[in-house]
């Protein structure tokens, strides 16, 4: 059970949208983070996938999905030495009008000197056919600290106002 | 038009800044927004050759899309 809860930072989406959200200077007060968004992105679809970067690194990420529709299930990966650690999936710009996708992402001892895992699950909302429900595990095969966390459409458009995103951070002693 | 732009919240002032994107980053979206729409045009297309088979297949058996879901309930 955690000792505490508290919220780091938030922020709210303003007009005209946003091509990431950036938190920085994360302090090593805590013992792990979580990270909740509410997202919509401008994307040509009803979908679109979280790209996640620690520390603005480019290499070392990886990830194992498993997502499904409700109609069937899969599973992908993106092997060693991506770019992202990319998570299926928050909603897009062709969902029902001012819905918004919900995931929450948890990263243990991100201040720690092992690598770091993540974990993730993912919904998309739309009052439609189509919607999905998605659940990620990745590792950034990095031992630094966290100290910087950024969240970016993968369909290289912007989140839309209102998107929102909280990190909190979470002691366990 | 201005370029767009990315929100910057510094966890230690809880300052949030809004910061225009620089020709370079619009540039790096771009060619992000390319790869997507690539990707997602080719698993289209993988979808429906996967669509047209089933289809083939159901005719050489002389099924209905309906008969064959009723098979495999």
């Amino acid at each position: 059970m955690a000792n505490t809860y508290e919220l780091i930072s938030g922020v709210t989406v303003g007009v005209g949208g946003a091509a990431n959200i950036d938190f920085t200077s994360i302090g090593s007060t805590y013992t792990d983070l979580i990270l909740k968004v509410s997202g919509r992105t401008a994307n040509a679809a009803y979908n679109d996938t979280i790209k996640l970067t620690f520390n603005g690194s480019s290499t070392s990420a990886q990830i194992k999905r498993l997502y499904g529709n409700g109609a069937s299930a899969a599973s992908d990966a993106d092997g060693s030495g991506a770019a992202s650690i990319n998570f299926y999936s928050t909603t897009g710009g062709t969902a029902t009008t001012s819905t918004f996708g919900n995931a929450e992402f948890y990263i243990p001892n991100y201040a720690g000197s092992n690598q770091k895992s993540i974990s993730g699950d993912l919904v998309t909302e739309n009052n439609a056919t189509s919607a999905t429900a998605a659940l990620g595990a990745g590792l950034w095969a990095n031992t630094a600290a966290i100290t910087q966390i950024t969240l970016t459409p993968n369909s290289g458009l912007t989140f839309v106002q209102y998107s929102t995103a909280y990190l909190y951070g979470v002691k366990n002693a | 038009m201005p370029n767009p732009t990315r929100i910057e919240i510094n966890c230690e002032t809880g300052v949030e800044s809004i910061i225009e994107l620089t020709d370079a980053e619009v540039a790096e979206m771009k060619y992000a927004a390319q790869l997507a729409a690539e990707k997602k045009s080719e698993e289209d297309a993988a979808a429906a050759a996967l669509e047209e088979q089933k289809l083939a297949v159901l005719a050489k058996l002389g099924l209905s899309v309906d008969e064959a879901a009723a098979l495999l309930a």
